[in-house]
């Protein structure tokens, strides 16, 4: 807060100030800090996630929205349904081979910046089905920023993955994985 | 008893004989009781749909519970068919089973049974689609499951279980193919849902053709989580696929456990303490009213309703915190083996049972005031979806969607088993099988079943929580570590598996959804040699495009949300 109340801003009529003053003067009202640092802190907590829900996980992820977990607490709650309107791609559950095109395709309308949390052992690896029609891990064919483990995991464990994500998002952390992504070469062009 | 009717039977096809095809070949009709009491009838595959026919139309079974196949390599150096076909039927009347079975070679194709049970449609297209059996006359013999581009057929012996493939895109809208579909000059407007949408719930794709509101045709496209259930059933011992039953119905995980549990064990013969089952009873009834919590809170939400949403969760957090006493895990407890459970419970869970299920209690009387008598609510759901009890039948509805239709059908009643009949309890039924009465039905079992949990913790019986044979179940763990017995046991059970005696079984309980069947064909080795799933809601969905088409697109939803379909069950 303000240290100098005292400080003219204006010494006189038709003289201007001297920048020192400005600058001690204006911490009574501001502070400043690097524009990258304000983005980020307003992405983190204002994340809009898209629950990509496609089996057990998608239970819980019920749960982590519903009252007892309370995801709102995290800025997090405007769950929407449409990628072009959401940056958290939450994939909850197994992705088949016959499901993966799909999730390109939506992973691919979601707007800059985007992000994606793949929840539960299934979406990281194909988990316990390593079978002919699982894929085993989404990120075979997206770039995965938060991996939660379990089976499914707990709604404790997914907050954390999201307090993870943000504190990624608010240190400007670099994404190689997300810049180097490819399109999956066996998909075909939309 | 079973052989009896069995005999009736074969006294009744004797008859009728000169009708088929070749008289001769009714010498080659194979009656057989297996030791654990199925009734099998083994026939030329020439005489199968004849033979369906009959049965159906005579009235002896009413329900086509299920198709499926099974691989037999071996059968081929022998001279023999590779495949076998197997329909299990089932009546409501007499409550009696029956399992047919014919054998088919390679590139053969049997007769589709499409023709007598509407239902054969998808079960058919799964045989084939996991087989690569072919069904003559079948409407639209095309893959279900597994993606279109998939080469081969997995569940054949000689396809790996881990050997994947890629698929490069969706498929466009489709539509089965129907003659007598005529657009009359109307424009249609396509529509498209899933398989990511919100209210599907899951991995639902819904295709359709709107003429204004009004749907015109529709379709649905299903698979998007077939996770290969019967594949890895085949690849793991028999106590290690209990954890791959947890995932098939995730909304009621323990009811799968208790159901592929209880077909082992029936196949073993053994019996289970008394202190099992009734863990056993808690469990299941507590996951129904769980599954019902998440049927009507998710219908209620498609249909604009979130407070019920918020509010039903709430109780089901409170089951899942007993859940997580009982065994750590919340959603996929795993809790029972086979012969019983894996612990006993903690000092004092029982009373938190009680108290729970007397804070549900008030909770589903909340519920009834907010929806029961809402307006919008019964606007939204009366008279929308309605089927008739012998359509219902012969689509394969089984639970609260056939007793909401007027079926009096609840298989704790009409094949009890873990103590069910000592029970006070009925079956609540409704009269027209639409939406409402399916959420009327739906409250009415969660009171019902949370009775049953009152009546069960108050009357505990003491005594051991599983069997204590040595070829079955583990030892405890003070044993291995502490005498030298134990952990020869331990060692030799981890080694050699379980292995239940060569045969076959299908094996039925109440699911959440309906009739969750297990067949499962055993060659006397620790892994299952073939285990098919009767998951309820495959049969129900298959009537969708049906119950919906000439209605409203609103309605889509609702009737969506009230066949409570969950995509680990219905891809499996």
């Amino acid at each position: 807060m303000s240290t100098s109340q005292n400080t003219p801003v204006v010494s006189a009529p038709g003289q201007l100030a001297s920048a020192a003053a400005i600058e001690e003067s204006a911490k009574s009202f501001a502070f400043t800090t690097k524009l990258d640092a304000v983005v980020a802190w307003g992405r983190k907590n204002s994340l809009w996630p898209m629950p990509y829900g496609t089996a057990c996980c998608g239970i819980e992820l019920m749960s982590v929205m519903g009252p007892k977990y309370d995801l709102a607490r995290f800025g997090a709650e405007v769950v929407r349904f449409s990628p072009r309107q959401a940056d958290m791609l939450i994939v909850a559950g197994t992705i088949t081979e016959k499901m993966a095109p799909v999730l390109v395709h939506i992973y691919e309308q979601m707007l800059e910046p985007k992000y994606v949390i793949s929840m539960g052992a299934c979406a990281s690896s194909g988990g316990f089905y390593r079978a002919y029609h699982v894929l085993q891990g989404i990120d075979k064919v997206i770039p995965v920023d938060v991996f939660v483990p379990g089976c499914p995991p707990t709604p404790e464990a997914v907050l954390d993955g999201i307090m993870s994500l943000q504190r990624m998002i608010g240190s400007n952390h670099p994404r190689p994985w997300r810049a180097n992504w490819k399109r999956p070469s066996w998909l075909r062009p939309v | 008893m079973a052989t009896q009717n069995l005999e009736t039977l074969k006294n009744e096809l004797a008859q009728i004989a000169d009708s088929f095809a070749n008289r001769d070949r009714f010498s080659a009709f194979k009656f057989s009781t297996t030791p654990v009491g199925d009734d099998v009838l083994d026939l030329p595959k020439e005489d199968v749909v004849p033979v369906l026919r009959f049965l159906k139309e005579t009235g002896r079974f009413d329900f086509l519970i299920d198709v499926c196949g099974a691989d037999y390599p071996e059968r081929m150096a022998a001279g023999g068919k590779r495949f076998d076909v197997v329909y299990h039927l089932f009546s409501s009347k007499t409550f009696q089973r029956l399992r047919i079975k014919t054998q088919v070679n390679d590139g053969e194709s049997v007769e589709s049974a499409t023709s007598v049970w509407k239902c054969a449609n998808w079960y058919e297209r799964e045989t084939f689609d996991m087989y690569g059996i072919k069904f003559a006359n079948h409407p639209n013999l095309t893959r279900i499951l597994i993606h279109h581009e998939f080469q081969g057929h997995p569940l054949r012996k000689d396809y790996y279980a881990d050997q994947q493939q890629h698929c490069s895109h969706a498929l466009p809208i489709h539509f089965e193919p129907d003659d007598k579909f005529e657009t009359k000059g109307r424009s249609l407007v396509p529509l498209n849902i899933g398989p990511s949408h919100p209210a599907t719930h899951g991995t639902l794709r819904v295709m359709a053709e709107l003429d204004g509101e009004t749907i015109a045709r529709a379709n649905v496209e299903l698979g998007f989580l077939h996770r290969c259930f019967e594949k890895m059933a085949e690849t793991h011992p028999y106590n290690q696929v209990i954890p791959y039953t947890d995932r098939l119905n995730y909304c009621s995980a323990p009811l799968n456990n208790v159901a592929y549990c209880k077909a082992v064990e029936r196949m073993l013969g053994v019996e289970l303490p008394p202190k099992a089952q009734a863990m056993r009873v808690i469990l299941s009834e507590l996951s129904r009213v769980i599954d019902h919590i998440v049927c009507i809170g998710a219908n209620a939400v498609d249909l604009g309703a979130l407070t019920t949403f918020f509010h039903l969760f709430t109780y089901r957090e409170m089951v899942y915190s007993l859940f997580e006493k009982l065994c750590g895990a919340r959603l996929t407890v795993s809790l029972t083996r086979i012969g019983g459970m894996a612990q006993d419970a903690p000092p004092g869970w029982y009373d938190d049972v009680l108290e729970t299920v007397a804070k549900i209690r008030n909770g589903v009387d909340e519920l009834e005031r907010l929806l029961s008598g809402n307006k919008i609510w019964i606007q939204r759901t009366q008279g929308v979806g309605a089927i008739s009890a012998e359509n219902a039948i012969e689509w394969g509805y089984t639970g609260p969607c056939l007793r909401a239709a007027g079926v009096n059908l609840d298989l704790r009643k009409v094949q009890p088993y873990y103590g069910y009949d000592q029970l006070d309890w009925e079956v609540p039924v409704g009269t027209s099988g639409d939406v409402f009465d399916r959420y009327l039905v739906r409250v009415a079992e969660m009171r019902q079943s949370l009775k049953i949990v009152e009546q069960v913790c108050k009357n505990v019986p003491e005594g051991d929580w599983t069997i204590r044979d040595r070829g079955i179940v583990l030892p405890e763990k003070k044993d291995v570590y502490g005498n030298i017995e134990g952990l020869m046991n331990h060692f030799m059970l981890v080694i050699k598996g379980l292995r239940p005696p060569v045969g076959d079984i299908y094996d039925a309980t109440e699911g959440g959804n309906g009739e969750l069947g297990f067949y499962m064909v055993s060659d006397g080795s620790g892994r299952p040699y073939r285990l098919h799933c009767r998951g309820p809601c495959f049969a129900i969905y298959q009537s969708f495009p049906e119950q919906i088409t000439g209605g409203l697109m609103a309605d889509v939803i609702s009737i969506l949300g009230s066949m409570n379909l969950i995509a680990g069950e219905l891809d499996r």
